[in-house]
């Protein structure tokens, strides 16, 4: 399907899309986001309509606390930023900075994975268990669905960075680099929603 | 042929226009993550400061996630480029399908009739 | 860099087993859905022999609950679905011109992992039985408090054959989009291939509600969330919401293929070009737009209020209209053609009026007021199966007799065909056209049996007597292929029907890389365009070179054996004495699925090539 590449003209400038399998894996996965978009409307969905059923538990107010989300959101969102400097390197055939930038968007993951489950661990604590009350069940479901989506792109990134620690850029890993990065962009944005949504929300009173 | 599909690259086959550009691409990045930090400070503090009247700091800061979800999706994730038609026909499907869904599961659970 | 075919010297079994071809999966998913289509279909007859008389006695209420809820999960999901993915596999990259789909390996993942979900709902019945809460599984019928195993199978069977069918979807979108041959623009592409396109596209949109449905019934049954239970704050409609939100357009995932399959099949037996092909996309996609956006008809009469109810009611009558259209250009394209009526064409043109009936009886469903009526009787029962059986079976009938000949190599019998068709079509009014009136004079449905003297006992036994000769038909239809599997004469010329997209184009049977030279598309119906103002063949789009071709691979079957593993692990945190600890189970499930995963992450494999010089040698041959 892909013809001979010609290397004396160097990588293309979009290498991610210049074999048509790299074409398809692009395409796919958007899709793939598209489907994953009405997926977490749904848990949205179910946590914004459950979200006053605390049964007598403890509520958000009591529970969220600010600076811990506001840490979380920063560690995410400079994540996905060096995720995005590491496709510019990628395009100017620079493998060194790219594999770089892309161990540093793993460590802020792994660091907001942290935080996250020491968050859990604290809700627990104060009497936040998983069948306390439907307010408890599906913000553990919403946020804990996003904690495994973040978990599954910190291993499939690390895969490849060690998997392609040394082969430099080519017409296969290119596509998948940029895949994984628009997954962990995609992380991000429901991220976004779910620190105003659960977070700001809850503790805002509304 | 399919060897070369494994073999890196001597170079990057761009020219110094096309470098350009996406230094200045590049930038505009930078940029547009600082403004995104800013956002999120902005709802961060609208909401812990209770400066705002209640009632107005919801719009507020799901207005702020929204423009946050444009920025990462056009400039992060480039559906603001070209041959992305099909990607962004996939993403505004999904935003369109979710919203009734989102209503619904708000709204018209039995417990006040509309 | 591999050699040349390296597929002769594999064994039959380990052949179809790593097999990424798509007219062999298309083939596997032919044998899968209709095993699964004749399961169902005996549990139908079985259901049919309690009702035949008053207060029956031939299956208890419970057998009557299970089998109700397993026809009805195996019927859409299991055997419906793998049907018409049957034919889109084999049909969609031959009628745009490719070699294969866009992702070889992913169809074979979307097939195994498909079947071994369906697997996993089946030993349920081993399991001291099966669901028993309706096919829509209802909170709280369907919650630990009332329901047993059969459920948790019902969760997880559902929800590791809707990975399966996913990724299928994402699949053939991509594979339409990205893989259509030079000249094959989108308003070009056979409508068969635009019905499929658009049901992936729901199926995208649609099975992922699905999955967080039944991610949600499943922590509910066995980590004891509290969804679905408003003691604990949680909300029972949330569970019928998530349900219809995907339940409804899961009706066009399964209707629309038979909408493309008899625009293809009307036109090549009426020798006329489809009537308004322009017109027949359009409302194909306002179909399945519109499909997303009625879902609470289903949920009429649980009270959401008065607005509500009415917004819903009138998207659904909105339905009719393009669905009208589609009516009305079907028989646009008979008038004035030249008709041959076998039996692909029977099924076809018979599923017309058919499928008017179901939608008449729909609008009358829509308006809700009379819905308070209707409501669970056995109106609603005769109103679906018009549309399932009169649409979908009638379709993938005629799909089956208009695609058989390329698919096998022979046509089917033509005299067992029509024994075959009146037997199925005259059995089909019997069961289903007297339910109508059953249900208007009160028959609930869901119910194992009725009382004596109250005017049900005679219908009910007509509706048995039919179901039965419906069944005979499906019988002379099995009869049929074992029969023409012996008998019948080889097909060796291309295009057997003299029809007019470019499937036919290709040599009977289909080299595995289906085209030797990619085709130039010039038309809409490109081989009648040839037929008309070229030579008959279609003109190659580039000069003949070595072919690409994927390698097959064992990991989709070990990805789909990991996920059954995951599942029946997770079933076995509800059993009351798990031999193994449901840990182990799950532990296995999950390398097995995620190591596979990471095999074929880290091992880079591009196929080969098919030398020219073997491609001419092939081509010799079939020609």
């Amino acid at each position: 399907m892909s013809s001979s590449v010609d290397f004396s003209k160097g990588l293309p400038s979009h290498p991610e899309k210049a074999t048509l399998e790299g074409k398809n894996k692009f395409l796919g996965f958007w899709v793939f986001l598209g489907g994953e978009t009405i997926m977490f409307a749904t848990f949205f969905g179910t946590f914004l309509g459950l979200r006053e059923g605390t049964a007598g538990g403890p509520t958000a107010e009591e529970l969220f606390s600010l600076p811990l989300v506001f840490i979380m959101t920063m560690l995410l969102l400079t994540s996905s930023l060096t995720s995005v400097l590491a496709m510019f390197s990628m395009k100017k055939n620079n493998h060194k900075s790219m594999l770089v930038l892309m161990i540093v968007t793993v460590l802020l993951g792994a660091a907001f994975l942290g935080f996250e489950i020491y968050e859990f661990v604290e809700y627990v604590h104060h009497g936040l268990g998983y069948t306390t009350s439907a307010f408890a069940s599906s913000f553990y479901t919403l946020v804990g669905l996003h904690g495994a989506h973040v978990l599954f792109g910190l291993c499939w990134i690390t895969t490849l960075i060690i998997r392609y620690s040394r082969s430099g850029i080519t017409l296969t890993n290119a596509p998948k680099f940029y895949v994984a990065s628009l997954y962990w962009h995609f992380i991000d944005v429901i991220w976004v929603f779910i620190f105003t949504v659960v977070y700001l929300l809850g503790i805002g009173g509304a | 042929m399919a060897d070369d599909l494994s073999k890196p690259f001597p170079k990057s086959s761009m020219s110094e226009e096309e470098i350009m550009k996406i230094n200045k691409e590049r930038r505009i990045q930078v940029t547009s993550f600082a403004f995104m930090i800013f956002l999120t400070i902005l709802a961060f503090v609208a909401v812990a400061t209770e400066m705002i009247e209640v009632g107005f700091a919801i719009p507020f800061i799901l207005l702020l996630a929204v423009i946050q979800f444009f920025l990462q999706m056009y400039y992060f994730m480039h559906l603001k480029d070209k041959d992305h038609g099909w990607p962004n026909a996939f993403i505004i499907s999904g935003v369109v399908l979710s919203t009734p869904a989102l209503i619904a599961l708000i709204l018209l659970l039995g417990v006040t009739k509309y | 860099m591999s050699t040349a075919a390296a597929t002769k010297d594999k064994s039959v079994l380990w052949d179809w087993l790593t097999t990424v071809d798509h007219k062999k999966l298309a083939i596997l998913y032919l044998v899968a859905g209709g095993l699964f289509f004749i399961k169902a279909g005996l549990m139908a007859v079985f259901m049919r022999i309690q009702l035949m008389t008053a207060e029956n006695d031939f299956l208890t209420g419970q057998t009557f609950n299970e089998l109700i809820t397993m026809h009805g999960t195996i019927m859409l999901f299991l055997a419906a679905t793998p049907l018409i993915f049957a034919f889109m596999n084999f049909v969609i990259p031959l009628q745009i011109g490719a070699r294969d789909v866009a992702f070889p390996f992913v169809n074979a993942l979307g097939f195994w992992i498909f079947f071994f979900g369906g697997l996993l709902l089946s030993v349920s019945w081993f399991f001291g039985g099966g669901p028993d809460a309706g096919w829509t599984a209802y909170v709280p019928l369907s919650s630990g408090e009332y329901a047993d195993l059969g459920l948790d199978f019902y969760v997880l069977g559902l929800q590791v054959s809707g990975i399966g069918t996913l990724v299928s979807g994402i699949n053939f979108i991509v594979t339409i989009i990205n893989m259509r041959a030079p000249g094959m623009t989108m308003m070009r592409m056979p409508l068969f291939c635009w019905t499929g396109l658009v049901i992936s596209i729901l199926i995208v949109f649609a099975f992922t509600p699905l999955a967080a449905g039944l991610a949600l019934l499943m922590l509910d049954r066995l980590f004891g969330g509290q969804f679905f239970i408003p003691d604990m704050g949680g909300n029972a409609v949330l569970w019928q919401h998530i349900f219809w939100i995907f339940g409804h357009p899961e009706v066009y995932i399964l209707v629309l293929p038979a909408f493309g399959i008899i625009s293809e099949v009307v036109p090549a037996f009426s020798r006329k070009r489809l009537f308004g092909y322009t017109a027949m996309v359009f409302a194909t996609l306002v179909i399945a737009f519109l499909g997303f956006m009625v879902w609470v008809h289903h949920m009429f009469t649980v009270g959401l209020g008065p607005i509500t109810n009415s917004v819903f009611a009138i998207a659904t009558m909105g339905i009719a209209v393009p669905t009208g259209i589609k009516i009305f250009n079907w028989l646009f394209t008979m008038w004035g053609g030249k008709i041959t009526f076998n039996t692909a064409m029977l099924c076809a043109s018979s599923f017309v009026p058919t499928f008017v009936l179901g939608g008449v009886t729909g609008v009358m469903l829509a308006m809700t007021p009379v819905d308070y009526l209707y409501h669970d009787t056995y109106f609603v029962v005769a109103h679906f199966h018009y549309i399932i059986i009169g649409g979908i079976v009638l379709g993938l009938l005629a799909g089956l007799y208009y695609w058989y000949p390329k698919m096998f190599g022979h046509k089917l019998n033509e005299k067992l065909g029509m024994l075959m068709f009146w037997l199925f079509y005259i059995g089909f009014h019997m069961t289903f056209f007297i339910q109508h009136i059953l249900g208007l004079i009160g028959m609930p449905r869901r119910v194992y049996t009725y009382l004596e003297g109250q005017g049900m006992e005679t219908m009910n036994l007509i509706s048995s007597i039919g179901s039965f000769v419906m069944g005979a038909g499906i019988l002379v239809l099995l009869i049929n292929v074992v029969y023409s599997a012996f008998k019948a004469e080889r097909i060796t010329v291309n295009d057997p029907w003299d029809a007019r997209t470019l499937e036919w184009a290709t040599p009977t049977p289909i080299p595995e890389y289906n085209f030797a030279q990619t085709p130039q598309v010039r038309s809409l119906d490109p081989l009648f365009y040839e037929k008309m103002h070229g030579d008959g063949t279609i003109k190659p789009a580039e000069p003949m070179e070595d072919i690409h071709m994927p390698n097959g691979s064992i990991l989709p079957f070990i990805i789909g054996l990991g996920l059954f593993t995951w599942g029946f692990g997770m079933v076995m945190i509800n059993m009351e004495n798990p031999i193994i600890p449901p840990a182990v189970v799950i532990g296995v499930g999950f390398v097995l699925t995620f190591g596979s995963m990471f095999i074929r992450s880290i091992k880079e494999d591009h196929g080969y090539h098919i030398p020219v010089e073997q491609v001419k040698k092939i081509e010799k041959e079939v020609s």
